[in-house]
């Protein structure tokens, strides 16, 4: 549900993202009754404008790509931008003194760039070579920085202040951002953000009827499986 | 010599009595295995039929689950001050639900593999994590866990937890919600009001 969109780290974004930010340190804390959702007023404003340009934009194109395209093409599609991903993603498993899967997804890169015929077949993983899920946010709370209040930004989605700076940093070190010429580099980006909102149709249902409040549900979805991921999977249990 | 035979033999009782119920590795393979098997072949389930759908999980995954156990979960410190019909009422509620929820993701299913993790388990553990992966061409695995408890009616699953997220405690803030607008009895109505649109929306 939340990796919403990679994708389009255009500079641009950059600024405006951490513009807002200022913004919003400098306007000081909403008054609200929940200790996990600081500026639940900013947020749930962006979360309709998010719903607004999803509905209209974002899960249209996605509907037809995921009609249209056949299952290897998608499938491709998945595991070349997977691929791509691969180098960030063992940079922080290094990063996080994690140095043997920092080994396997380099491993990964290199046989599936090769033998996987730049990326478009996960040959890695059929040997064995596990594919992990590792990000700047990720790493920086295993260095022990704060979570610093939830956040829903358009079209990027949940992110509390940890992982928008972690998302800021991704996009700098995201291969396709170098790619030239810069309308490649577009298509690029244009494509991975509507394979990731493809890939995410399946849960839209789920949440739509799951959901008494939309807007909660997707926070402490996003909120929980950060912790499982800063955890690899194993978060000590919450006792109540 | 007599020591070593009066181990084995009582080995050999206590292995017996613990085939007796069906450890809960197992059971979550068999119920899982089964339920996809059937998902596989029927075309009316991968069209989207929810009712026939929720038959499926009505008869092969619910006698499975603890939803008492899960709707306790769900409200929190909130459980103990509501009076048993009122907790009655919300776990009938919080079940339809669920189980529309949990159904409606099962028709989503095409090409999925579910892979089972060893599990970890002491003997006399009463409360244990079955972990399994569900892997999908082009996709990250997702991780997929259940929780279960070991009741005298066997073992029951009182979580279910998706890439991390427990479709539980997933409910506690909105749960809270309601019942700091509404109380209990507001909570209940909510989730009524929500199984009868979802219904509605389903027959159209």
């Amino acid at each position: 549900m939340t990796d919403y969109l990679c994708a389009s780290g255009l500079r641009r974004a950059h600024r405006l993202v951490l513009g807002a930010l200022v913004a919003l340190a400098c306007s000081g804390a909403w008054a609200d009754e929940n200790p996990k959702d600081p500026y639940e007023g900013f947020n749930r404003s962006m979360f309709a404008v998010n719903e607004v340009i999803d509905k209209y934009a974002a899960k249209p194109v996605a509907q037809v790509y995921d009609n249209v395209a056949p299952l290897p093409v998608k499938a491709s599609a998945g595991n070349f931008f997977g691929n791509v991903g691969d180098l960030w993603v063992g940079v922080n498993s290094a990063l996080q003194g994690k140095f043997g899967d920092a080994g396997i997804d380099l491993g990964r890169l290199l046989v599936n760039s090769t033998v996987g015929i730049f990326g478009l077949f996960d040959v890695a993983s059929e040997l064995g070579l596990e594919r992990h899920d590792e990000d700047f946010g990720q790493t920086l709370a295993v260095w022990g920085v704060d979570g610093g209040g939830y956040l829903f930004w358009p079209v990027i989605g949940p992110r509390n202040v940890r992982d928008t700076v972690g998302f800021a940093v991704g996009t700098y070190a995201d291969p396709v951002m170098f790619v030239r010429p810069v309308s490649v580099r577009n298509s690029m980006a244009a494509l991975r953000f509507v394979d990731v909102r493809a890939s995410l149709l399946p849960s839209d249902k789920v949440v739509e009827e799951a959901a008494l409040d939309k807007y909660a549900y997707i926070r402490d979805a996003y909120l929980q499986r950060r912790r499982n991921q800063i955890f690899d999977g194993r978060p000590p249990r919450l006792d109540d | 010599m007599m020591k070593k035979l009066i181990a084995l033999f009582f080995a050999g009782f206590v292995a017996s009595a613990a085939c007796a119920q069906e450890a809960p590795d197992v059971l979550v393979q068999r119920v899982t295995d089964d339920v996809l098997e059937i998902i596989r072949k029927d075309r009316d389930i991968q069209n989207g039929d929810t009712h026939k759908v929720i038959d499926l999980v009505d008869k092969k995954v619910l006698p499975h689950f603890n939803f008492t156990h899960m709707t306790a979960l769900a409200l929190g410190k909130d459980w103990r001050k509501a009076t048993p019909q009122q907790q009655q009422q919300l776990t009938a509620e919080f079940k339809t639900l669920l189980v529309r929820t949990y159904a409606n993701a099962l028709t989503g299913y095409k090409n999925q593999r579910v892979v089972y993790k060893p599990l970890k388990m002491a003997p006399a553990d009463t409360d244990v994590l079955v972990r399994t992966e569900v892997l999908q061409p082009g996709s990250k695995p997702v991780q997929l866990d259940y929780s279960l408890e070991k009741l005298e009616s066997g073992w029951k699953v009182y979580d279910v937890v998706v890439a991390g997220i427990s479709l539980v405690t997933n409910y506690r803030d909105q749960f809270a919600q309601e019942v700091r607008n509404g109380g209990v009895d507001g909570l209940i109505a909510s989730v009524a009001a929500k199984n009868k649109s979802l219904e509605a929306k389903s027959k159209k």
